[in-house]
């Protein structure tokens, strides 16, 4: 009875312990998120950086509506570029995941593995020649190169996620379809694709992040004027002078879709996630 | 499987778009960066004059480059280092389903979502080098502030503005932003582990040591692989933290061949930021294609 009590006290410490470590853990996550959040309502009165941990003394909206009015134009351009480019990688991916683990031919795993190389690139190494490349296709810059980037570079990402989700539908689905005489086309409409939904969502959300928090390729291909959100930002909070709640404001604003799809959809989100690391 | 010679035709027709567009963006582009490289074509001018590796072995004498160099392999020891002990310790407190475990985890994996040039915004306020002793310190914002005020003030520190240890500093931001992620990929991996592998080796009288060591940790090598993998190949393309963080992107202090690359391309000079790009291409293919090649092989066993 009495080391019952003993392992029970033992049992109780390390449980404080663990939850004092998890809050004190939450605590320093969300250091930088009460930073922005503060700091995006102070006005000039509050501009004093010994008060810069404390609280506005005077909660002010300015610094959210100048960078509303700075952030706005690129906000809409960023939708238009990124859930177009998110559907079509998508939807491609999702072919190429079908015929890669459901109608694979001789080579089918070395053209997959080529494929998948891509994911890994330091996009570095292709960026010269891809300037050039995409300005003597005749794409404009901004949003029509940066949607056709987009769509390029997720597609290896894409294939992947699919090829091991449809890896997890019976064969036997397929072959049943095969002998009732549909073809590679039909047997992908009338059983995969009413099955995909799931696949879907986890390649939308992951092409959607990504697109949206990309800089690289902005930086290379958009100006201010055409750049899409991450550009807009870094010339709002760049500079020697920044006007920090201008900034701050400019970086919550920027972030709550991707903030939101993760808030809502945060399974799909992590699966995603777990997708990119090959083995899933 | 479906495997006769006649079914293969649609398959590779279906697969075409997707085989030219990765061969001509990818593999194909490689190369043409590499021709580039290996040129002179240091000016916007089109140039096609062929010098041979003159711009790498340039690049690798230059004390500039060397010093990215220096940074990139600090960043990146920090950064997997500070993913891996964060990941690992909350994964492995989270691993017994406790109270609450939802919400810990969404907490630790959110920085994940957002961009880094957007949490670069913070960041660069929060590692702000300026110290309450300095003067105008008066001035001083961020981590200095906050130390200062906390009455650890021995502790404030110049954060990125060292030319040795600065790029530790911005390792910071990227551990904030990615231990979540690690996080999740060792929950994965401690839930993978049947119950029963633990319960037979308790039961074998394993104390609690040897059991991480002979029955957990061999099972989480493969996750711990994935993620080095990830985080390493980020860390060596890291570059808009960095934009983020410090305004001046020829930086000395935290310069990387990412940022470098984008120096020389402002600059036009195109061969040398071909070169730098080829560099990175190498670095990361030492580990990648190893690691492709490794769960290929895996997947057929």
């Amino acid at each position: 009875m009495k080391s019952d009590s003993k392992r029970t006290t033992k049992r109780r410490i390390n449980r404080t312990l663990k939850y004092a470590l998890l809050i004190f853990f939450v605590i320093i996550v969300l250091l930088p998120a009460y930073v922005l959040f503060i700091t995006s309502f102070k006005g000039t009165a509050d501009a004093d950086p010994s008060r810069a941990w404390y609280l506005p003394q005077v909660w002010e909206t300015g610094g959210w509506v100048k960078a509303w009015t700075t952030l706005a134009p690129s906000l809409g351009r960023t939708v238009l570029l990124v859930v177009p480019s998110a559907i079509v990688s998508a939807f491609l991916g999702s072919i190429n995941g079908y015929v890669l683990s459901k109608w694979k031919f001789p080579g089918a795993n070395i053209v997959f593995t080529l494929i998948l190389f891509g994911m890994f690139i330091p996009y570095q190494a292709v960026m010269i020649p891809l300037t050039q490349l995409v300005s003597n296709l005749g794409v404009p810059q901004g949003v029509p190169s940066l949607m056709l980037l987009h769509i390029v570079y997720g597609l290896p990402i894409c294939t992947l996620i699919f090829r091991n989700y449809y890896a997890t539908v019976p064969d036997e689905l397929i072959e049943a379809a095969r002998m009732d005489g549909a073809g590679i086309l039909r047997t992908y409409g009338s059983v995969i694709l009413p099955v995909s939904m799931p696949g879907f969502v986890v390649v939308l959300i992951w092409q959607f992040t990504s697109a949206w928090n990309d800089y690289l390729f902005a930086a290379f291909f958009s100006s201010g004027r055409n750049g899409p959100v991450t550009i807009a930002l870094s010339f709002l909070a760049g500079g020697q002078l920044t006007d920090y709640a201008a900034s701050m404001a400019g970086a919550l604003i920027a972030s709550v879709p991707t903030l939101i799809v993760y808030i809502l959809l945060g399974k799909y989100f992590v699966g995603g996630l777990m997708s990119g690391s090959v083995k899933g | 499987m479906l495997k006769r010679a006649k079914t293969w035709g649609p398959g590779v027709l279906l697969l075409a778009p997707t085989i030219i567009l990765v061969g001509v963006f990818v593999y194909w582009l490689i190369i043409e960066n590499f021709r580039v490289s290996l040129t002179n074509q240091h000016t916007a001018k089109p140039s096609n004059k062929y010098v041979g590796f003159e711009n790498y072995t340039n690049l690798l004498a230059d004390p500039n480059f060397q010093h990215s160099l220096w940074n990139l392999l600090i960043l990146t020891i920090v950064f997997l280092g500070g993913t891996l002990i964060f990941g690992f310790l909350w994964a492995w407190i989270l691993e017994q389903p406790a109270k609450g475990e939802g919400f810990f985890r969404s907490v630790y994996l959110f920085p994940m979502s957002v961009s880094f040039i957007a949490s670069g915004v913070v960041w660069r306020w929060l590692l702000s080098s300026l110290q309450t002793s300095q003067p105008g310190g008066e001035r001083t914002t961020g981590l200095n502030r906050l130390l200062d005020s906390v009455g650890l003030g021995a502790l404030q520190n110049d954060w990125w503005s060292n030319p040795t240890w600065g790029i530790a500093a911005i390792a910071v931001p990227a551990i904030w932003q990615l231990s979540g992620y690690v996080m999740a990929l060792f929950l994965a991996g401690f839930r993978g582990i049947p119950d029963e592998l633990r319960e037979a080796a308790r039961i074998d009288g394993c104390t609690e040591w040897k059991l991480y060591r002979h029955v957990i940790f061999p099972q989480l090598s493969p996750v711990m692989l994935s993620a080095v993998i990830i985080i390493g190949h980020m860390s060596l393309k890291l570059f808009d933290l960095i934009r983020a963080i410090v305004p001046d992107a020829n930086t000395y202090d935290v310069q990387v061949p990412a940022t470098m690359m984008w120096v020389k391309y402002i600059g036009s000079d195109y061969a040398d930021a071909a070169a730098i790009g080829t560099i990175l291409l190498v670095l990361v293919a030492l580990v990648v294609i190893p690691y492709l090649w490794y769960t290929s092989r895996a997947e057929k066993r």
